[in-house]
């Protein structure tokens, strides 16, 4: 399933492009994508263990951008 | 954002007082002592406005990340801390961290300035409940509820208007700036404006499935398909910024070893090499650039699907048309009534309308519609088809016939007008004597002419169409066109086999758009290069199906849309050619010895903040 969330205080550019390369790693999910400008982010999630994938997004986030809040929309 | 700017305000204000410090020296104090508050101040200036980065990059490297901006940062003022150059330390982080805030400025100035262009979503709906009004959001209107749109409004959602007339401010959706009359009964779109009238209207569709969310979500989502220099660009910055770690540390050794120079003088010169080497310029402006691109075309009515097809868009050479829908109009209408004397224009059309007024037939519907009165049914006697011929029916005691040149012919009527116009005629005879014809057409669309004129203007060396219509129409319609090649009564496996062989004909790197009305067209506008396409208002197969939506009917936009594309990669390449010759000379000279930590900081933050505003120009 597809999934969005705001990337609030997204400030560099270059992290942006971490972020995405780094969830794209994580477990259960199958796309990622992060744009800068619009500091959105949409995911592409295996259907079971949403919310366990969702909290592994949350720690990769931190451990790039301390300063970024994963939002859902 | 305004506690960075203090925290920067701040720390420059110590590192100028410790920089007059020396100059003044008012108390008369001893060097030494002078010398020790004097780097304490520094240190105390550093901490303020680099404390944050250097965290950062401590962090980072706890995670295994080398090799980012916070690293090169930290490591190049450290390094020219440890090798005394004090001052310059604390004034490259310095100059560092407010050009970080430029950026994030800079940044955030567009993002919204791109918000505002596509400022189309409506906050709430008024829903009617019996004779109240409620304001809820959107998303809670159901499919058959009915909302009230007062002047000033956007229309929140799509549906039929029940009660009201009004104009109707299209420019978000079209980029039109003329507005529409709508009133009972037509269909309306969200995501206009509401204009003078007050409206009722019934809900057909909702939010999520609405024209207003429809394009919100395809124009926020553009830049999640990247385009190919996007990408590049990111696997350059992966490349890059190891690879100019690994000069400096060679210009930092290896000279003074080889030629027992000064190894401090090397040490400076390989720091002054670390801090131009973040890749920011480019990794910021560059996705900046296609948005902007993107938002421009947007607000011309034209939406763009992802940054890589407007880069393709660019590239564009050949433009291949499909006729019905996309040159012309796709609706047949009455384009010329001639009579001969004894009867005028409006009684030929009104016998006509009579004659053919229980047929279904697309050419008898048009008649009609040009007609424009009600039928007196008792008027008729009697009416017959004759398949394939036309029809011949008795009104107030004329026999009247109306139908193609076999029909006159059965009926061995003479005198029958010669005609070459484009289009189907309706040959007209009252009891058996021939009295003119009524010619219905397809109609070229206003601005075809000036589309492919636009075309070739824009550097596309080859227009084609296509078409199933016959040889004679398409070709009569290409004589005011000026189209390089047009195929023919063709099939749409034919449609796509014809593409095949002009996709295999042209050079990879030319690429091809086709433009179609969506509807029948989707197999040839999946197998182009960038398929657009027309009219896609309130169609959303036209949406699901294209790279490239014009949402007006005009086939001139394609034009516009080339153009903005090529704007756009003209802005890319400026900032990547820019930001590369800058970086790389201020390598070269820092190497040699010729440039210092200022020019680097000038390299790095100056060159990104310019590279941004650059990208703002693809707004326009």
């Amino acid at each position: 399933m597809k999934k969005k969330y705001i990337l609030e205080d997204l400030d560099c550019a270059n992290c942006a492009v971490k972020i995405e390369e780094a969830i794209k790693k994580v477990e259960g999910v199958k796309e990622c994508s992060v744009s800068f400008i619009t500091e959105k982010m949409v995911v592409e999630l295996d259907d079971n263990n949403e919310k366990k994938i969702e909290k592994k997004i949350k720690k990769v986030i931190k451990k790039i951008e301390p300063d970024t809040t994963l939002k859902a929309i | 954002m305004r506690k960075r700017l203090r925290k920067i305000i701040i720390s420059a204000i110590i590192f100028l007082i410790a920089g007059l410090i020396e100059k003044i020296n008012f108390a008369n104090q001893d060097e030494n002592v002078l010398h020790i508050v004097q780097i304490i101040l520094y240190i105390i200036s550093y901490l303020i406005v680099g404390f944050e980065v250097v965290k950062k990059a401590i962090i980072n490297i706890s995670h295994g990340e080398f090799f980012d901006e916070n690293f090169l940062m930290s490591i190049a003022t450290i390094g020219a801390f440890a090798i005394q150059e004090y001052p310059e330390a604390v004034a490259v982080m310095l100059f560092y961290q407010l050009g970080e805030y430029f950026q994030s400025y800079a940044v955030k100035k567009s993002r919204k300035s791109i918000a505002s262009l596509m400022d189309i979503r409506p906050d709430y709906a008024n829903l009617k409940i019996d004779d109240r009004i409620e304001k809820v959001s959107p998303e809670q209107i159901k499919i058959g509820n009915i909302i009230v749109v007062k002047p000033g409004e956007k229309i929140p959602l799509d549906g039929i208007v029940l009660k009201g007339i009004s104009m109707l401010d299209t420019s978000a959706l079209t980029g039109e700036s003329v507005p529409r009359e709508v009133k009972t009964n037509d269909k309306i779109l969200s995501g206009c404006i509401n204009l003078n009238g007050i409206l009722e209207i019934k809900v057909e569709k909702e939010y999520g499935e609405s024209t207003v969310s429809k394009i919100l979500d395809l124009v926020e989502n553009a830049t999640n398909k990247k385009a190919k220099t996007e990408n590049f660009i990111t696997k350059f910055s992966k490349y890059y910024t190891p690879i100019v770690v690994v000069l400096a540390l060679i210009i930092a050794f290896i000279p003074p070893i080889v030629t027992r120079t000064n190894m401090l003088d090397w040490i400076y010169r390989a720091l002054t090499f670390l801090v131009v080497s973040c890749p920011c310029a480019l990794v910021i402006s560059v996705p900046l650039s296609f948005f902007s691109g993107i938002g421009a075309a947007s607000k011309k009515g034209i939406l763009v699907k992802g940054s890589n097809y407007l880069e393709l868009l660019a590239k564009t050479e050949i433009v291949v048309f499909d006729k019905t829908g996309t040159l012309t109009k796709g609706v047949f209408e009455v384009q010329k009534i001639e009579n001969k004397e004894h009867i005028d224009k409006k009684e030929l059309l009104e016998l006509v309308a009579y004659c053919e007024s229980y047929s279904n037939h697309p050419i008898s519907i048009s008649i009609q519609k040009a007609y424009g009165e009600e039928i007196d049914k008792k008027r008729i006697i009697d009416s017959k088809e004759i398949s394939g011929k036309g029809i011949i029916s008795k009104i107030d005691n004329k026999e009247i016939a109306c139908g193609n040149i076999k029909l006159m012919n059965e009926l061995n009527i003479t005198n029958i007008d010669q005609i070459d116009d484009i289009g189907t005629c309706v040959y007209v005879a009252i009891d058996k004597k021939y009295v003119g014809y009524i010619l219905i057409s397809d109609k070229i669309k206003d601005d075809s002419n000036e589309a492919i004129t636009k075309l070739k203007q824009a550097g596309v060396k080859r227009t084609v169409m296509l078409t199933g219509d016959n040889k004679n129409v398409s070709e009569k319609v290409n004589k005011k066109l000026g189209l390089d090649e047009v195929y023919s009564e063709l099939l749409p496996i034919d449609k796509v086999n014809k593409l095949e062989e002009i996709l295999k004909s042209k050079d990879d790197d030319a690429k091809l758009a086709f433009v179609g009305d969506g509807i029948n067209d989707a197999p040839v506008l999946a197998r182009a290069d960038i398929g657009i396409a027309m009219g896609g208002l309130g169609s959303d197969a036209a949406i699901e199906a294209a790279d490239i939506v014009i949402m007006t009917d005009e086939p001139s936009k394609i034009a516009t849309a080339i153009k903005i594309s090529r704007k756009t990669l003209k802005i890319v390449y400026q900032n990547i050619s820019f930001a590369l010759i800058v970086k790389i000379g201020v390598l070269l000279l820092s190497a040699f010895g010729l440039a210092s930590m200022w020019a680097a900081v000038f390299a790095d933050v100056g060159v990104t903040v310019l590279a941004i505003l650059n990208s703002f120009r693809a707004l326009r």
